[in-house]
């Protein structure tokens, strides 16, 4: 158990210790920030955190594929399940991957975006939480504990409501308020199902845990535990009809904010959602023995259309990409309720797709907002004219959210369809069709006002967001396309992450 | 209150064994009950005491606010930090076994420095938020008048 070696290679010091540099390197940047305080020096160690932390998610993203396995790291040279270990597979080095990559995006935008929308002297803080909701959710995704997994949502999820609150409207604070309440509810559900498996089980280790639980047999107990953490996670994920949260905390937040929880705080708890069916209670307990597929499927109906229509009457763009993020979040719970390779598969691509889709809208969203002085469908009339790029790349990322073939939305669909196809569930693959129909109308609400109306009269002149904010949106935007086209690495990656969940940790 | 002398010679006499209690409870916590956190909350509760008897400003001008929050962010940099000077003398992050050549001595060290910086954070951390509650009425007076 001992090393005492003085010093080892560089190069052998980064490999070795990837899972758990991705966890810290965020973590000491927040600290570091507050000692800095000034707004420029913080939000340079932010990017820089997160530039290193993107670096770090790609090459453990490559060590995980290349060696086709599980990679364990024993935090404190504890050896689990004694000791709390970091575990990655594909599944949680590709979803670890999305998260670090949106936050590349985002960083860069934050520093025009925040300094219009956040007060000088609380931008170091910012940026510290910022820091503390990015280390979060990367704990969330690799860390291989129970109880641990509860440690980080509560670190993602207290970050996550001061970056809410930090919005300019005063309706922001209730927005967190209501976030606070629904997400403690939440947390305090799913300790309560690690309450029921610790005792049942006597770890806290999720790969024990799984193979105990295995020996344990089909008893009421494990199914309350299985019932306690989906209706807790489901909370966090803003799975219909627990949603209610979700709309106005994107709403009121910050664009940065809103942009960057879109894109990754939803899609982490559908990950921890999907390692406990698959990996912890295991495929055939949850979905052969208590057809919690069949809840979760009338759920994810529920989800794809009732908040679509939703978003079709909203007049805030922002509250209408919310409705539908929950709305999209029904896509990725369907294919996990098929509870097939291919269901996954198509779950896990979404997952992707939708965070690159909703995180460049919000992206593109918010630059128009800090000219337009607001996001009501109202003061974007004729937003055409006046902010030509702007527009169009919104319609882009708009087509992606209907799934248009070429763009990254299409991919995902098409995965779904197929899957849903491949069980012979064919009206399925119909109500997937039917409900990107009525994404045509929310999105074609956006381009009828934008297009086709004149500009208000005390419209800001034309021109377009600062470069700082352009640059990002567009390239993610350009990431919608470019994964539209070519989605050999995403799909094939997506397959893998399917196939390893599916495996398990044994 | 500030007149009454029994109070604030009491005060006087008490804080600093309170303060003493605290490095009690921080040092002995490897092997009795304590530790970085409650220590933290005593030495806190020393601070407390006394801006309830001299007043929020002095208190104040005793522990300033950027003091606070420069602890609150080095606590938790001292904790991570042990963490990575373990990486650094090449075992995994928080491992203690590597920072002394006796790995009972190295645990020893580890949870010594790790119960440092919880104490910082917390003591700060529990004045922080007293100021914060203490201060409500007066910012608001003070914006109002």
């Amino acid at each position: 158990m001992t090393n005492l070696q003085p010093t080892i290679a560089p190069d052998t010091l980064l490999t070795q210790h990837l899972p758990i540099l991705l966890v810290i390197v965020p973590l000491l940047s927040a600290p570091l920030i507050v000692l800095l305080r000034r707004s420029f020096l913080s939000w340079l160690v932010a990017m820089i955190a997160s530039v290193a932390a993107f670096g770090i998610a790609a090459l453990l993203l490559q060590q995980v594929l290349a060696s086709d396995g599980v990679i364990a790291y024993a935090i404190g040279n504890w050896e689990a399940p004694l000791g709390i270990e970091l575990r990655v597979d594909a599944v949680n080095a590709f979803v670890a991957f999305i998260v670090a990559l949106v936050g590349v995006f985002v960083l860069p935008y934050c520093r025009i975006g925040i300094a219009a929308e956040v007060r000088q002297e609380e931008h170091y803080l910012f940026y510290a939480m910022l820091m503390l909701c990015l280390c979060g959710l990367l704990g969330i995704l690799l860390t291989g504990d129970a109880f641990n997994v509860f440690v980080f949502l509560e670190i993602s999820s207290l970050a996550t409501y001061v970056l809410i609150a930090m919005g300019r409207d005063r309706r922001a604070l209730v927005a967190s308020y209501q976030y606070l309440l629904m997400g403690t509810v939440g947390a305090t559900l799913y300790v309560i199902g690690i309450g029921i498996l610790y005792l049942q089980t006597g770890t806290l280790n999720l790969a024990d845990m799984a193979q105990r639980l295995s020996g344990v047999g089909d008893v009421r107990a494990t199914l309350a535990a299985l019932a306690f953490i989906t209706v807790g996670v489901s909370l966090k994920i803003a799975l219909f009809p627990l949603h209610l949260w979700l709309p106005n905390a994107y709403a009121y937040s910050p664009s940065a904010v809103s942009a960057f929880l879109a894109a990754t705080a939803t899609k982490v708890s559908i990950y921890v959602l999907m390692r406990y069916y698959f990996t912890v209670f295991g495929a055939v307990t949850v979905f052969d023995a208590h057809n919690t597929g069949m809840i979760l499927l009338a759920l994810s109906l529920a989800a794809m259309f009732i908040p679509a229509v939703v978003a079709i009457f909203q007049r805030d763009v922002k509250r209408l990409l919310a409705y539908s993020s929950v709305s999209q979040i029904g896509y990725i719970t369907l294919g996990i309720s098929l509870g097939t390779v291919g269901g996954l598969t198509a779950a896990i691509a979404h997952l992707f797709n939708h965070a690159l889709t909703k995180g460049a809208l919000f992206l593109v969203l918010g630059g128009i907002v800090l000219r337009c002085g607001g996001a009501n469908l109202d003061r974007l009339a004729g937003i055409g004219r006046t902010m030509p790029v702007a527009a169009f790349a919104f319609v882009i990322g708009g087509l992606s959210l209907i799934g248009i073939p070429g763009t990254a939305g299409f991919i995902s669909k098409w995965y779904l369809v197929t899957a849903a196809m491949a069980e012979g569930q064919w009206w399925l693959a119909g109500a997937v069709m039917m409900s990107s129909l009525l994404a045509v109308i929310y999105v074609w609400r956006f381009v009828e006002v934008a297009y086709f109306q004149a500009p208000p009269d005390d419209h800001p002149p034309v021109g377009e967001a600062p470069l700082s904010m352009r640059v990002p949106a567009l390239l993610m935007v350009g990431a919608c396309v470019y994964f539209g086209l070519d989605a050999t690495w995403s799909g094939e990656v997506a397959t893998r992450a399917a196939t390893a969940l599916l495996e398990g940790w044994q | 209150m500030r007149l009454d002398i029994v109070l604030r010679v009491l005060a006087k006499l008490l804080i600093p064994f309170a303060l003493m209690f605290a490095s009690y409870v921080q040092f002995h916590g490897d092997f009795g009950p304590g530790g970085g956190f409650q220590a933290g909350v005593i030495i806190a509760a020393a601070v407390i005491f006394y801006a309830v008897i001299y007043g929020l400003p002095s208190a104040r001008k005793v522990v300033p606010d950027g003091v606070i929050e420069a602890m609150i962010a080095l606590g938790v940099l001292i904790y991570a930090g042990v963490g990575v000077v373990g990486m650094l003398l090449g075992g995994n992050f928080l491992d203690y076994f590597v920072l002394a050549h006796d790995t009972v001595h190295g645990q020893h060290r580890g949870i010594f420095w790790v119960e440092v910086g919880v104490a910082v954070t917390v003591s700060a951390v529990m004045l922080k938020i007293f100021y914060v509650f203490a201060a409500r009425r007066r910012d608001a007076e003070e914006e109002s008048s």
